[in-house]
Formats: C-alpha cells, sequence, structure tokens
C-alpha cells in the first residue's frame, strides 16, 4: 500500500500552514483543508476531481484544434505524395530526432516533478520543474534553428518561396532526389505551409507552456505545491504531456516520410 | 401563507404586494460598485452579464435583419449596392449566430440555473466562467471592429476560396473574432459539463435532474468537441489569406471542399448545440404549465444526448451541391434523416406532457407553444433538405433561409424568451406585466409567420438566397415577409421595455409564483450568492407534481 | 446517528465526488524510468525503420509505433491508468470525435472518383 497517499481527511496528515479563518469552522468536522480549497467544492477530494476533469476536457478540445491540421496533412499527403516525400527529406533527422528525445526527456522530469509534489518534496520538485523548463527551452532553441535554416533557403511558404531546390535538385548539389514536375514542385509549398502551421501550432503551446511553467517553478519554490496542493503541477504535467504526444506524431508524420534510399 | 387571489385561470401565485418585499440579501445586493460585477465569480452575476451582451448584440443583428428586408421590398437592386448587402447578410449571421444563438440560453439561463438546478454553489470553476464572459465581449468587440472597418461580405459561412482569395474585406478581423468567441464558449460547455458530474447535491442522481440539465450537458459535448475545428479553420483561412499558400485554392492545388468539410464539422453540432439548451427550456416550462411530469423523461434525457452524438455525423448535408461524392453523399443524406428522430421524440414526449395536464397559458406557454408548432414545420422542412433530390432543387434558395428562421428564431429564439420569462422572477424577484407580455408574445408569433412563411414559398419558386435583386413575380411575396418583419421587430422590442419596466414596477414575485417543482424554486427570488442556505438532500424525482398538489390538498383541507 | 458512517458519506451519500472510491495511486519514479526508457527506445526504432524500404508498411508502422508511445505516455505520465471511469471514457471520447471527423471526411475523398456517377 506504500503506493496509496492517506487521504487529506486523515487526522494524522503533515501539518498545513496556516490558512484563513474561513477555513478554520471546516476543522471540527475532521475536514484538513488545504489554503486554496475553494468554498463551493465541499471536499478537497472533489475539487481536485473537478480540476482534472476540467483539464482533461481542455484537452479533449486541443486534439480537435489540432486534429484539423491533422486531416490536412493526411488530406495532402494522399493528393501530393511525391511533393511531401522530397520536401520532407529537407527536413534534418538528427535535430527532429534529437528534439524528440529532448521532448520526452522533458516530460519525464515533469513526471517526477508530478511525484515530488505529491509525497511533498519541495526541493525536487523545484529542479524537476527547472530541468522540465530547460529541455522544454533546447526544444524551442532548436526548432528556431529549424526555422532559421527554412528562411535561408527560401523554403517558407509564400512570395518568397523557391522553388529551385525540387525543380532541380543537382543544380543546388542535392545528389538523392528525383527532380519534380514543376506543377508538383510547387505543392512543395502546401508541405512547408502544413509543416509550419503544425509545428508552429506546437511551439506556441510550449511556450505558453514554458511561461506557466516559469510561474509555477517560482510558486514552487515558495512552497505552495508541497504541503498537499498538488492540483496545478498535476494539471499542468496534463498538458504538457498533451503537448508531448502532438510532437510524438509530428515527427515521423513530418520528418520519415520517405526516408529509405531512392528507387 | 399568502392570501393572494388564486385563479383557475392561471397558476401565478404572488404573495401580498402591500406587504411582500424583495428580500435584502440577495446576489445583487451582496456586493456594490462597478467591480463587483466585472469581477465576479459568481454564476447569477455572470449570466446577468451575458444577458445585457447578448441582448446588445441582438438588437445590432436585428438591425441588419431590417436592412436586408427593406432592400428586399423591390425586386431591383436600388437601396445598396451588392457589396455592401453582402455585408448586411453577412453580419446578420455572424452576430446572430454566434454572438447571440450560440450563448443565449446556456450563458445566460444556463450560467444562473445549472449550479441551483443541481444543488451546488456554484460553477465548477467560477473564473473560467468569468473568463468565458470577457472572450465574448472581446469577440464581439472584434466584430464591432471589423465592422466599424467596413464589413465583411463573405456570408457567415466563409466559404473558400471567396474569402481566402477573392474578397477584400476584413475577413481575418472577423475570423479572429469568431475565434475568440468559440473559446467562450467552449469554456462554458467545460464548466457546465465537470459541474454536472461532480457537483451534484447529496441525492441528486442523473435521472433526477431536471431535463433542462440533460440538455445543457449535450449541448456541452458539442461545445468542447466541435468548436475546437472551427477554431482551426479560421486559423487555416486567415493564414491562407496571410501567406497566398494553397491550402484552400483549387488553381494552386488546394481543396476548396476541404475548408467546408472542417467548417461544417462544427457548424452543424452548432445548430444542435443552439437548440438543445432551448429544448430544455421548453421541457421545463410545458411540465410547469401543465402541472405534469414530462412524460417519458427517460427518452427526453436519452434523445438529447443522442441528438448529440448524432449531430457530429450528418454536418455534409450542407454541401450535397458543393462537389462532394455521391456516395458520400447518400451516406449523409440517411444519417440526417436519423438525426431528425430523437427531436421528433421530444415534440412527441411533450405532446403527451400536455395531454390530460391542467394547461393554463401564461406568457413563457405561449412562447412553449409558438416553439413546438414552429419548431415542427422547421425540423420537418429539414428533413425535406435531407432528401438528396429535394436538396438540389431548394439549396441555396430561400427554402433555406427559411428552414433555419423557423428552427433558429421560431424554435431557439421563443424557448429563449420563454425561459427568460419563465425565470425573470427567479433572477431578478419581480414578475413582468403578464397582459403586456402576452400581447408581445402574440405578435411575434404573428411577425414571424408572416415573414418566414412566404420565404418558403419564395424559395420553392427558385428565388436564390444571398441576393438583393429577384424577378418582378417575387415582390409580392417578399412584400409580405417585410412587412412581417416589422411585426416581428415591434415584438422583439416590447420585452426589452417592458421587462426593463418590471425592474422597478414589476410585482413582488416571492419565492415561486409559477408554484414548480424544481430546486431553483424553493430558494428565494432573488437567489442568494452562496444560492441555498443549506445543502439541499434529494428524495424526490424531477417535475413531482403529484406531490406538490397532494401537499397544496393538504395545505387546503387543513385551512378549512 | 444509529451507525458510523463517513463524513463525507454524510455530505455525499450519493458519492458524486469520487463514485469509484478511487484510492489515489502514486505512480514511483521507477515506473516513470521504465516508461522514459521505452519512449526514447521506440523514438529511436522510428528513425531506424524509416530508412529501410517496407512500402507501404513504412507510415502504418511509423504511426503504430507513434501511437503506442502516446498510449503509454497517457496512461502513466498522464496517470490515465490509475484514474477513474470517467477519465477514461472521456480520453474515449476524444479519440472517437477525432476518428469520426477523419474517417467521415475521408469517405467522402475517397469515394470521389468511384465509378462514373
Amino acid at each position: 500500500m506504500d503506493n496509496t497517499i492517506a487521504s487529506t481527511n486523515a487526522l494524522d496528515a503533515q501539518p498545513l500552514m496556516p490558512h484563513e479563518t474561513a477555513a478554520h469552522e471546516h476543522e471540527e468536522h475532521g475536514h484538513v483543508f488545504v489554503p486554496q480549497h475553494r468554498h463551493h467544492f465541499e471536499t478537497e477530494e472533489q475539487q481536485r476531481e473537478a480540476g482534472s476533469f476540467g483539464m482533461w476536457l481542455f484537452l479533449l478540445t486541443e486534439i480537435m484544434f489540432f486534429g484539423g491540421l491533422f486531416f490536412a496533412y493526411l488530406l495532402y499527403r494522399n493528393w501530393y505524395y511525391p511533393a511531401f516525400a522530397v520536401a520532407s527529406n529537407q527536413l534534418s533527422v538528427p535535430l527532429g530526432g534529437t528534439n524528440t528525445a529532448i521532448l520526452i526527456t522533458s516530460g519525464f522530469f515533469m513526471a517526477l516533478g508530478v511525484w515530488a509534489a505529491e509525497v511533498r518534496k519541495r526541493k525536487m520538485l523545484v529542479v524537476t520543474l527547472i530541468f522540465t523548463t530547460l529541455f522544454g527551452m533546447a526544444f524551442i532553441g532548436i526548432k528556431y534553428d529549424e526555422y532559421h535554416e527554412k528562411w535561408e533557403k527560401h523554403h517558407i511558404p509564400g512570395a518568397q518561396f523557391d522553388v529551385s531546390d525540387f525543380v532541380n535538385p543537382a543544380a543546388n548539389g542535392i545528389t538523392d532526389e528525383q527532380p519534380l514536375s514543376p506543377d508538383m514542385a510547387q505543392h512543395t509549398q502546401i508541405f512547408f505551409f502544413l509543416y509550419f502551421a503544425m509545428t508552429g501550432m506546437h511551439a506556441l503551446h510550449m511556450i505558453i507552456g514554458l511561461c506557466l511553467l516559469f510561474w509555477l517553478t517560482w510558486r514552487a519554490y515558495k512552497g505552495d505545491f508541497s504541503s498537499g496542493y498538488v492540483a496545478p503541477i498535476e494539471n499542468f504535467g496534463l498538458y504538457w504531456h498533451f503537448v508531448d504526444i502532438i510532437w510524438l506524431f509530428l515527427f515521423p508524420l513530418l520528418y520519415l516520410i520517405n526516408r529509405h534510399p531512392l528507387h | 401563507m399568502s392570501t393572494a387571489a388564486y385563479s383557475s385561470n392561471t397558476i401565478v401565485l404572488l404573495p401580498d404586494q402591500a406587504t411582500a418585499t424583495i428580500p435584502k440579501k440577495n446576489y445583487i445586493t451582496a456586493e456594490h460598485g462597478l467591480l463587483s460585477w466585472l469581477l465576479t465569480g459568481d454564476h447569477k452575476r455572470i449570466a446577468m452579464l451575458y444577458l445585457i451582451s447578448i441582448t446588445f448584440f441582438f438588437f445590432i443583428g436585428g438591425a441588419f435583419a431590417g436592412m436586408i428586408r427593406l432592400e428586399l421590398l423591390t425586386p431591383q437592386p436600388d437601396l445598396v449596392s451588392s457589396d455592401t448587402y453582402n455585408k448586411f447578410f453577412t453580419m446578420h449571421g455572424i452576430i446572430m449566430v454566434f454572438l447571440f444563438l450560440v450563448p443565449s440560453v446556456p450563458a445566460t439561463l444556463g450560467n444562473f440555473l445549472m449550479p441551483i438546478m443541481l444543488g451546488a454553489k456554484d460553477l465548477a470553476f467560477p473564473k473560467i466562467n468569468l473568463l468565458s464572459w470577457y472572450l465574448y465581449v472581446v469577440g464581439g468587440v472584434l466584430i464591432l471592429a471589423a465592422l466599424v472597418l467596413g464589413g465583411v461580405d463573405t456570408g457567415w459561412t466563409f466559404t473558400t476560396p471567396l474569402s481566402t482569395h477573392y474578397l477584400n474585406t476584413h475577413v481575418i478581423t472577423a475570423a479572429m473574432a469568431i475565434f475568440v468567441a468559440g473559446f467562450s464558449s467552449i469554456f462554458t460547455g467545460l464548466n457546465f459539463i465537470v459541474t454536472i458530474h461532480r457537483m451534484r447535491a447529496p441525492g441528486m442522481t442523473w435521472f433526477r435532474m431536471p431535463l433542462f440539465v440533460w440538455s445543457h450537458y449535450a449541448a456541452s459535448i458539442l461545445m468542447v468537441l466541435g468548436t475546437p475545428v472551427l477554431a482551426i479553420t479560421l486559423v487555416l483561412v486567415a493564414l491562407e489569406r496571410a501567406f497566398g499558400i494553397g491550402v484552400f485554392d483549387p488553381t494552386k492545388g488546394g481543396d476548396p471542399l476541404l475548408f467546408q468539410h472542417l467548417f461544417w464539422f462544427y457548424s452543424h453540432p452548432a445548430v444542435y448545440i443552439m437548440i438543445l439548451p432551448g429544448m430544455g427550456v421548453i421541457s421545463e416550462v410545458i411540465s410547469t404549465f401543465s402541472r405534469k411530469r414530462v412524460f417519458g423523461y427517460t427518452a427526453v434525457a436519452f434523445s438529447s444526448v443522442a441528438i448529440a452524438l448524432f449531430g457530429f455525423f450528418v454536418w455534409a448535408h450542407h454541401m450535397f451541391i458543393m462537389g462532394v461524392s455521391n456516395y458520400s453523399a447518400l451516406v449523409f443524406s440517411l444519417l440526417t434523416m436519423l438525426v431528425a428522430v430523437p427531436s421528433a421524440i421530444k415534440i412527441f414526449n411533450w405532446s403527451f406532457t400536455l395531454q390530460k395536464g391542467s394547461i393554463t397559458f401564461e406568457t413563457p406557454m405561449l412562447y412553449a407553444f409558438g416553439f413546438m408548432g414552429l419548431f415542427t414545420i422547421g425540423g420537418l422542412t429539414g428533413v425535406f433538405l435531407g432528401s438528396l433530390g429535394m436538396d438540389i432543387h431548394l439549396t441555396e434558395t430561400y427554402f433555406i433561409v427559411a428552414h433555419f428562421h423557423f428552427v433558429m428564431v421560431g424554435g431557439m429564439l421563443m424557448a429563449f424568451l420563454s425561459g427568460v420569462h419563465f425565470w425573470w422572477p427567479k433572477m431578478t424577484g419581480r414578475m413582468y406585466p403578464e397582459s403586456l407580455s402576452k400581447l408581445a408574445a402574440v405578435t411575434t408569433f404573428i411577425g414571424f409567420n408572416l415573414t418566414f412563411l412566404p420565404q418558403f414559398i419564395l424559395g420553392y419558386l427558385g428565388m436564390p438566397r444571398r441576393y438583393h435583386a429577384y424577378p418582378p413575380e417575387f415582390q409580392v411575396l417578399n412584400v409580405l415577409s417585410t412587412a412581417g418583419a416589422t411585426v416581428l421587430g415591434i415584438g422583439y422590442m416590447l420585452p426589452l421595455l417592458y421587462l426593463g419596466w418590471s425592474l422597478k414596477y414589476g410585482e413582488i414575485a416571492g419565492n415561486n409564483p409559477w408554484q414548480a417543482t424544481g430546486l431553483e424554486w424553493q430558494i428565494q427570488s432573488p437567489p442568494l450568492t452562496e444560492n441555498f442556505v443549506e445543502i439541499p438532500i434529494v428524495d424526490y424525482e424531477a417535475y413531482d407534481y403529484e406531490w406538490l398538489a397532494k401537499k397544496q390538498k393538504e395545505q387546503v383541507t387543513t385551512v378549512g | 446517528m444509529a451507525h458510523a458512517i463517513s463524513h463525507d458519506q454524510a455530505h455525499d451519500p450519493m458519492n458524486v465526488t469520487n463514485p469509484e472510491h478511487a484510492e489515489h495511486h502514486i505512480v514511483t519514479p521507477l515506473q516513470y524510468s521504465m516508461v522514459f526508457g521505452t519512449l526514447l527506445l521506440f523514438t529511436g526504432i522510428t528513425v531506424w525503420v524509416a530508412y529501410i524500404d517496407l512500402k507501404v508498411f513504412n507510415p502504418i508502422l511509423a504511426l503504430a509505433i507513434a501511437s503506442f508511445k502516446a498510449v503509454v505516455v497517457v496512461l502513466f505520465f498522464m496517470h490515465v491508468k490509475y484514474q477513474s471511469r470517467l477519465i477514461k471514457l472521456t480520453v474515449a471520447c476524444g479519440l472517437f470525435t477525432f476518428t469520426v471527423l477523419t474517417i467521415m471526411t475521408l469517405s467522402d475523398y475517397i469515394s470521389r472518383s468511384w465509378g462514373l456517377w
């Protein structure tokens, strides 16, 4: 039973920080409320369950939000496979793969952070949150690098887009790709549009998450989350892992369309 | 004990007006000052904020409707230019759909009543509720900005590639406005779902909840799962406009139908988001004014969820002529026929509720009757449109316009007004003037039929929608329609006036002027901020009118 | 009161707030480490397999591995394995709706050039 936490109702729970007078009247009933208890909830359990359920519902909206993009990708990859395959090969697998590993590591530290909050280890929580943030920032850094490279090669969709890499690869030093017809080469723009839209939307979610992480780390340092009030860490963890899962799909779909040798 | 007159023509039972007062301590008097309203977490105050904002946008949307009907008085395009006319119907559609119909019942009545009906002190996430309202306001301001900057003329459906490549108007501003308003809707739905699952009072099982709650539950599922798809679609439209890629542009290899699939994947469930809460209101009103429990409670509850579920499977019936494959059209047509069934079940159940009930005709009930008739017509015409052959003839004509106005205005708006009148005494502590409100209800009904019935005929005869000129032989019907619109407008202005009047001069309502069942009628009017002095323990079924009648009979016999 | 009921039951006899009386399970760092290792391993496998020509199975395998990783993250990192039925149902609903969007829209595109209707 050492994996289960004693209910916060137990009177032998660790003494809590002093809390507002409004909560005192509940103590007589044997309830032990954290300071962050909201009065429209009857119990701690109810508040935590509601918070977690609410976060999951929000993640459902994110599934449907990204879902539209994934469908657009599915459609155009089917229609313009040669363009997508060639365009995908312009992305760097080492960078993408490293980013995937970085994000998984960030998620690992976040999960450890949730554990630390649950067993009330303040210092460990702060350290794991810091590592989560650092790895998240590393991810964004590499993404920036990749975007910058696209900018330099004129692969950003729009007026500046340059199809010469695809129409005439040999002239641009690319030896392992077949040239595409001008029509199909234009469709590489759709690939890059989806690449930027999907990874950009993903990066936006990560940046929002990083901002929240700064705030959460500061509050964790002050001890807000190591006395039984775990919900923000848990719920942020759900968000962070979800953003991770999106990337776990983006990586093979965008980077690994057709990496086997020319045949 | 009240000594008010109890006439058999009405179930209204008000306290003695000579001695009655509004309770001094209630959610309105709890705190003072503008900031106490703008920073409130109280679901009732947020509901009132919403009521004010949606009324504001309703009248703006209505003004555009007036302009449309004015132009259509004559067959020639003589009032405004075609571009301006396009802006009229676009702004009318966007404002009415996103800023009025979607939030109307859930954000006002749902927000106010849901926690009380469940026996809770507030919704699960009060701060998110407030955020919801602010997002709505931001969305509304952005629409006003788009309007002031020159308007949008794509039609509320933003069809590509027109909206992405061929128009010079403020599409991105409007798209972002709807994006923000969409999140308002998502957060409301999220709040409702968590509250219903996790915050019911002791004894309040799923099948003891009022049907109003079931309808909102179903609508909330649609809000949470459907709206994000609209959000990403609008983002794609905005990006497409900004960078001109070709995701929706056929000349660059894109598919305009991709936009439509993604757009209607939300926008069809959206119509159920709009109507389901209204249906919830009707369940409450019909049972109260027939003094009978709703016939087939379980069927009505499950049919709400069934509408939500099937509503996700039918969206391409908006696209039959757009180039979807014939096989796909067949599948969607069949599913469309199926989705009509749960709606029909509700109408049957309400009818059987009325049967052998003690029916009285107060204003909410008048609106409810209007709803039942007009929604039935609207719904049946929807079935016509669901069959492929008919749709090819009728689509993009005034038949469609009439169909959706019957369900949305004859249905949903009537349900909203029914609910506002029914719960007005609870929300404000005051009754509205009954004879004036009955006049307004009848005026609305007459005006509505005069406006929209001719449009069915016009559509069938072939008058296209979204055109500001038409062949002269259609003029008579158009004039009838515009005349009706004028009457309708008066019918809608009246409640604004008398409801406002009633805030100061209306009769004091007391806790339960309708002698209705339901937790909201057991507490004071207006309610306390925390709703209940003690959390109720529920050990009776919903709509237990037999129990209520027995209790009253006991009271009468013991007095004698 | 004749019998002792817990205070939660007095407030909540229908046990709305914790219907399955789920004990609050804590996932250990060891379990997390094993999941971490699995995720890294399968990322490597995804990359390795991408360079082998398996014709139509390349995308299928890539998606299958990604789905497996996602399931592992959902069950362990996001604790869903130890959560209430409601949470599990919620996740399923999200996936179901995404599936409906994908499959029903795809059915239009796939069937567009069948026959000559």
